[in-house]
């Protein structure tokens, strides 16, 4: 490989706290030589080509923390191939990806074909994790120690939260053990029953069943009480409501856990719905104004640690149906980093708090090396026009399903490159 | 019977009847002047029109259902359409075909109305985006109920006259109900003060932002009412833990000539069906004609239904 040379982008690496007009130096093996206001022309040997950057930014390549494939079991939903060309073009490098497939990743065995179809059919990072109860039945607990060895990087239920005190109990003593990162999806399970929407006007109105905020909290409440006695690595997958954070907020000052958002629940509210929008069936739900400003606040406050996208691809036949009937989800993996800075563009969040979320805070509760721009570190790493605007059509989409929650917003701000290992592997 | 022969154009904002929500008052109006109009026929030797012959009407009933299809059946017969009544319980639908699958085939077969009956909210909505005709809704989960109301409004109107001014109370399962939903929306319309009387537990979120009170001590919230409407209580209710025991409910919450005396002397009693007598209401006040007008609104739910037949009817 040669030796890249990219020169006067505007680069953030919120890890080594990089935030200027500068440089980046790719060596022949895919790794950052250097970076920064320092690298200029004259870093370059005379006939060496460079790319000019000026008026573009480069950020480290995305992790999200939520991603669903449909391998194995729903690869007519997304598969492998298709979930990394959807990612590539958003800027996203690395995903963590959920047990929730058909059969459920809760044993070894399952985890060599995962990682075998990840290596083979995507040409991104691909972090699984496996589910935290055998069958995701929320008795038994899956085997934490001999499915970290063999890769898996985190345990969740993905869409379902672990309704047992007792068991969570133990899961939280397991995981202090064995070092394992723990992801609750929160929602009590009986308060939130055949629940489709939040509980409100909204719900009252279209006649739906409502899911209170507090299903959320209660869940938050208990796991934190559980972690003061039990400390492990725990990690909310996604808030949805204003209560959530205010708890979150008061637990962190002398608890360490860590927090997650779908960037949904930050850019869109319940009057979203508007009539029996089945691409906005979402769990948790979308909730009130007050919720989102909440939540956007809680990420400038440092409640919220991480943004993801909670994909969730959903073929056509899941969606087009009554909303009690469709399936909950929406496609985002490739507008994340877009619909993020539309929080930047109307001036709720600052860029390097946005791209914190988006790549180091992931990185760090995951204990990878990802998501930063460090010398030495393999080149993942996407060049965006912040400024670029475009309107989200469905059809233009790389995912194998369409639902996306956005369908003819415009947003502003483009990935033109993406880069793993010094490769560019997307090219607008 | 100067109806049959010449017709007045007619104007109505809406493609669909879908909800209350989307009706204007002039829409509403619309509605009840043609309905006031069938009344009199529907009680007349020869009750059988022409209006709408030729045209073709499917009733797509997925909940059981006996009056409003019958009524809907027997206004499309009067009006002089062609009316098939799908059985569900032998159709694809069973066999795993989805609504929008079953309206693509119905919609093959040209029909001018669908009347549809659903129990998830929102599925006439989803009806209508799919089929050319025009889409009747006949109640879509908990959501509306649309010639139900419509059909309370012309039995209100018919013996007090007016609606505007008149004190109304909802009384009983106001969460799962679309009756009371659509009855909100209307009544607030038509400038009524709606009460709305439930246990918290059947009491939805934020319906006082509909423009209701509410309440959930039923003698407080029949004071000085002119309308007393009582809706069906669903057993599944005790059940599901909503509420404890039918015995309490009626306590509580059933109309009983004692309860009724908070309301003004004259007071009307309604009432959607099917009731649960001994429940939501005392056996001998709903049968009392000088008080119930149960059977009125049953019998001006056909004219309802033939006006909305034959207003939106392309």
């Amino acid at each position: 490989m040669k030796k890249k040379y990219f020169l006067n982008a505007h680069i953030i690496d919120p890890l080594n706290s990089i935030n200027e007009i500068g440089g980046l130096i790719i060596n022949e093996n895919g790794k950052i030589e250097a970076i920064g206001k320092k690298v200029n022309k004259d870093n370059i040997p005379g006939k060496e080509k460079f790319i000019n950057l000026k008026g573009k930014h480069i950020f480290p390549g995305l992790v999200d923390l939520r991603v669903f494939v449909g391998e194995p079991g729903y690869e007519y939903k997304e598969n492998f191939r298709t979930l990394s060309n959807a990612a590539l073009s958003g800027g996203v490098t690395s995903v963590v990806t959920m047990p929730n497939t058909d059969p459920i990743i809760d044993n070894i065995s399952m985890v060599d074909f995962l990682k075998r179809r990840g290596r083979d059919k995507s040409k991104i990072n691909i972090y699984p994790t496996a589910s935290l109860t055998k069958n995701l039945e929320g008795n038994n607990m899956t085997e934490f120690g001999l499915l970290q060895n063999k890769g898996i990087i985190g345990f969740t239920d993905g869409i379902k939260t672990i309704q047992n005190t007792r068991l969570m109990s133990r899961i939280m003593k397991s995981a202090h053990d064995l070092n394992s990162l723990i992801i609750q999806h929160a929602e009590d399970h009986e308060l939130a029953k055949k629940g489709m929407v939040n509980d409100g006007i909204i719900s009252t109105k279209l006649g739906l069943q409502g899911i209170p905020d507090i299903a959320e909290k209660i869940i938050i409440e208990r796991d934190l009480t559980l972690l003061e006695e039990y400390k492990c690595r725990y990690h909310i997958s996604q808030i949805s409501s204003s209560k959530s954070s205010e708890t979150i907020y008061q637990k962190k000052q002398n608890l360490d856990f860590s927090c997650g958002v779908s960037i949904n629940n930050l850019s869109l509210n319940e009057n979203d719905i508007g009539d029996f929008k089945t691409f906005l069936k979402l769990s948790p739900p979308l909730r009130t104004e007050e919720d989102r400003l909440a939540l956007v606040e809680a990420l400038n406050n440092k409640t919220i640690d991480v943004i993801v996208s909670d994909h969730k691809p959903e073929d056509e036949e899941s969606k087009r149906l009554t909303f009690a009937q469709a399936a909950t989800g929406s496609s985002g993996v490739e507008t994340l980093l877009s619909l993020s800075l539309e929080l930047f563009h109307n001036e709720s969040v600052k860029l390097e708090t946005l791209i914190e979320a988006l790549t180091s805070n992931p990185a760090k509760i995951l204990k990878i090396n990802k998501g930063n721009l460090t010398i030495g570190n393999n080149a993942d790493f996407c060049i965006v026009d912040i400024f670029e605007p475009w309107v989200v059509k469905k059809n233009n989409l790389f995912s194998k399903s369409k639902n996306t929650s956005i369908e003819n917003k415009k947003l502003q701000g483009k990935v033109l490159n993406t880069y793993i290992n010094g490769v560019e592997l997307f090219k607008l | 019977m100067a109806i049959t022969k010449k017709l007045k154009p007619i104007k109505i904002s809406q493609k669909h009847l879908l909800g209350i929500q989307d009706l204007s008052i002039s829409d509403v109006k619309l509605i009840l002047q043609e309905a006031k109009k069938f009344i009199k026929l529907n009680k007349s030797r020869n009750k059988k029109t022409n209006i709408l012959r030729g045209k073709t009407q499917i009733n797509l009933f997925f909940e059981p259902s006996t009056r409003t299809q019958s009524s809907f059946e027997l206004a499309g017969k009067r009006l002089g359409a062609d009316v098939m009544s799908m059985n569900i319980t032998n159709s694809a639908i069973k066999k795993g075909e989805t609504l929008i699958d079953t309206a693509m085939t119905l919609n093959a077969m040209h029909p001018d109305l669908i009347v549809i009956r659903h129990q998830d909210s929102g599925a006439s909505n989803l009806l209508s985006q799919k089929v050319n005709c025009s889409v009747i809704n006949a109640g879509d989960g908990r959501r509306e109920h649309p010639t139900q109301a419509l059909l309370d409004a012309l039995t209100i109107i018919e013996r007090k006259k007016k609606i505007e001014g008149l004190r109304i109370g909802i009384c009983g399962d106001i969460l799962h109900s679309r009756v009371a939903r659509s009855n909100i929306y209307l009544l607030n319309m038509l400038g009524a003060e709606v009460n709305i009387i439930a246990p918290t537990n059947l009491m939805p979120e934020n319906i006082e932002r509909f423009g209701v009170n509410k309440f959930s001590d039923m003698k407080k919230g029949l004071k000085d009412c002119d309308i007393v409407m009582m809706l069906r209580l669903q057993n599944e209710r005790m059940s599901s833990s909503f509420l404890s025991s039918n015995r309490e409910y009626y306590e509580y919450y059933g109309l009983t000539p004692d309860k009724l005396n908070y309301a003004k002397s004259d007071a009307l009693i309604m009432h959607p069906g099917p009731m649960n007598r001994g429940i939501e209401i005392d056996t001998n006040l709903a049968d009392d004609i000088n008080k119930s007008v149960i059977k009125e609104q049953v019998e001006l739910g056909v004219a309802v239904r033939m006006a909305c037949l034959k207003i939106f009817c392309k």
